[in-house]
């Protein structure tokens, strides 16, 4: 999955080179090769913190500030989840990053009908604020970011979040979260929408419009090209969809009268690292190029702080395996090395033993002392984007960008992110990839070490430690909704759903609505509840 | 005599996201000669009965990878034989431990496929189990 073809001859010699995302490499590069491409400095790299910003954003990168760690993390209650949060915050992570059950994130109580079997199983369940200050419990809001993995409710979460901070006494301004909140990408790789597609983009952009204004420490949304590359999208795919979804909600909040360079700045983006080095780090050095010409060339935007391409920049799942699975953790020290080289500013990795579980306390802190290692021990502090200047990594760099720029025009024949997800146009082009590539790796035409080279006679799958299902969680978390929904003030909640109804309804800013309600301890399933009735439900083209 | 072509639901239940397998089983099945109908994401296990009535389908192939296999495939499985259906087979894929191989079996599953599992060896089973029918 996603490594590059190779043509050999019969001693083992490489004949030939192609990247997933179409590009053919020579067994040597030269300053000759640089002419080739038109390669100069200035206006293809520029120092780094000078745009186009292809070395770093920031003039001295890693030098100023190592990156932060962000673990995805939470399973089963709350209380569960807060545990796993300290231990790794005590091991040096510095950034959190919630993992929402099922249910919540498709917007179910965890006593619905539709939540049964998923309670706590995927995710931390949260059913309301009580759930949010149970989890960050002893978590300091103002010095901490906590990275939201939600996104069809991603402005029920941020509401929520907020509610807490004030319930915590932290001025909202001060608060950082991150949800993900990119709705398109659902659609087309990770599936936990709800809405149709325009009311779900009109939910991205309330939360923009509204974040911008009243939480300017927020990043309203994670832009995931990270999905759609699992989903089987080429490298220079990924990038040129997030910057077509990017265009759409830019887009959306644009048409509200309000300018691009009054929010774009918080965008941030959520890439995926695996598959061949080279490639990817080409693709993070044109994809941070591009973004800034984007913004400037087609969004008219000066400011410099506005045009960075702000990333979390995370080790793929998708190039681990279950078989042999201590490679995993090689796999992903390779995968954290391609994403320093890359100047991430924030980055994470999927566990050794994910393929199967939920990641064990052991098999996350070895993620975690990957990325120390990198930074603290093996150099990759000591100077910014130190491969600039390659005649290889520079050559190919140029490449990726014509590459990316091919594959957002194709998108943009279709009539853009919007028209291209609502026909199915994408979902359909991924899948057929992926398709594509599973037949390459059972034949053995992709190489995956331990997979269909290099395999062990013991074809059992090895004794992995299963984390488990715990259903004392779910029932303790029943109890508590169970027990809320009588302490709390059902008159306000009530109240605050029938605001919620009409301000839908109307065209109001949905974020202050779900404020008030989160602040009343009304629930998950009751506020999506309402958005499913004005809004109703997506109907997918389900092509393949 | 010319074999019927074998019709397969692929369907994904429950509130889990992740298609890339079932869509890369549906695209290999029907490479491999058969009909083969897709549900879309978030099925009830009711829908997918309706649906597997509506397409008179020989066979039901779920895809869960959330981890949620044995409680949905019970579900599945005590509808069907409510209503009726136990003629259709029911195969399952996804992120299935080994562990749980036999448990589904017991339960009524004809055929276990987890992710990783060469394209030959579902599509054969999945043409014993129709032979068999």
């Amino acid at each position: 999955m996603g490594v590059a073809k190779y043509t050999k001859n019969e001693k083992d010699a490489i004949q030939s080179v192609e990247y997933q995302s179409g590009i053919q490499i020579k067994p040597v590069y030269t300053p000759a090769d640089l002419e080739a491409v038109g390669f100069d400095y200035a206006s293809d790299l520029g120092d780094p913190g000078e745009y186009p910003f292809t070395r770093s954003l920031h003039p001295l990168g890693y030098r100023s500030r190592s990156w932060t760690t962000r673990q995805y993390t939470g399973f089963g209650t709350p209380e569960e989840t807060n545990k796993r949060f300290k231990y790794m915050i005590s091991h040096g992570q510095t950034g959190l990053n919630v993992a929402f059950d099922l249910p919540t994130q498709m917007g179910f109580d965890s006593d619905d009908p539709q939540a049964l079997g998923e309670v706590g199983r995927v995710g931390m369940a949260v059913d309301s604020l009580r759930d949010f200050e149970i989890a960050f419990e002893g978590i300091p809001l103002d010095r901490i970011g906590s990275g939201l993995t939600i996104n069809a409710i991603a402005c029920i979460m941020l509401a929520m979040y907020q509610a807490l901070a004030e319930k915590r006494g932290y001025p909202i301004d001060r608060i950082s979260a991150t949800p993900q909140n990119d709705i398109l990408k659902e659609m087309i790789g990770r599936g936990a929408w709800i809405f149709p597609v325009d009311h779900g983009v009109r939910l991205v952009g309330d939360s923009i419009a509204y974040s911008m204004k009243h939480l300017p420490r927020c990043n309203p949304v994670s832009i995931c090209g990270y999905h759609i590359r699992e989903s089987g999208a080429t490298p220079a795919q990924e990038i040129a969809c997030a910057f077509e979804i990017a265009k759409a909600y830019i887009d959306n909040v644009t048409a509200r009268g309000i300018p691009a360079h009054d929010f774009v700045g918080r965008f941030s983006f959520n890439l995926n690292v695996f598959g061949n080095l080279w490639e990817q780090i080409a693709k993070f050095r044109a994809a941070r190029k591009l973004w800034a010409k984007i913004l400037r060339e087609e969004y008219g935007i000066q400011d410099k702080k506005k045009l960075f391409l702000r990333g979390l920049f995370g080790g793929g799942g998708s190039g681990l395996t279950k078989e042999q699975p201590e490679n995993n953790i090689m796999r992903s020290a390779f995968y954290a090395l391609g994403a320093a080289l890359s100047g991430a500013q924030t980055t994470a990795l999927c566990s050794f033993d994910e393929a199967y579980t939920i990641p064990t306390p052991r098999a996350a802190l070895l993620s975690l002392r990957t990325l120390e290692i990198i930074m603290d021990e093996v150099g990759l502090r000591d100077t910014v984007d130190p491969l600039a200047g390659s005649y290889f990594i520079e050559t190919i760099t140029k490449q990726m960008e014509e590459k990316i720029q091919a594959e957002m025009a194709a998108i943009q024949e279709v009539g853009g992110m919007v028209a291209a997800v609502s026909s199915g146009f994408i979902q359909r082009k991924v899948a057929q990839q992926a398709y594509e590539f599973e037949k390459g790796l059972q034949s053995g035409e992709y190489v995956k070490v331990g997979l269909n080279k290099y395999t062990e006679d013991d074809d059992v799958v090895p004794e992995v430690d299963l984390h488990e299902h715990n259903e004392a969680w779910v029932d303790l978390q029943i109890k508590r909704l169970a027990d809320l929904k009588q302490s709390r003030d059902n008159a306000a909640v009530k109240n605050c759903l029938h605001d919620l109804e009409k301000g839908v309804q109307k065209g109001d800013n949905v974020m202050p609505l779900l404020v008030a309600c989160c602040r009343e301890y009304t629930t998950v399933g009751e506020m999506t509840a309402v958005l499913r009735q004005v809004f109703g439900e997506w109907q997918e083209p389900g092509l393949f | 005599m010319p074999e019927k072509k074998i019709k397969i639901l692929i369907a994904k239940p429950g509130l889990d996201g992740h298609d890339r397998g079932a869509k890369i089983v549906a695209l290999a099945l029907r490479d491999a000669g058969m009909e083969v109908v897709y549900t879309g994401l978030h099925q009830t296990v009711e829908q997918i009965v309706n649906t597997a009535m509506q397409e008179a389908v020989d066979m039901i192939g779920l895809s869960i990878m959330s981890g949620a296999h044995l409680p949905i495939c019970e579900k599945l499985l005590t509808l069907m034989h409510a209503e009726n259906m136990q003629d259709i087979a029911v195969v399952v894929g996804g992120v299935i431990p080994a562990r749980d191989v036999q448990p589904l079996k017991k339960l009524g599953i004809q055929g276990v496929f987890p992710g990783g599992t060469p394209f030959e060896v579902f599509i054969n089973e999945i043409n014993e189990i129709s032979n068999q029918q």
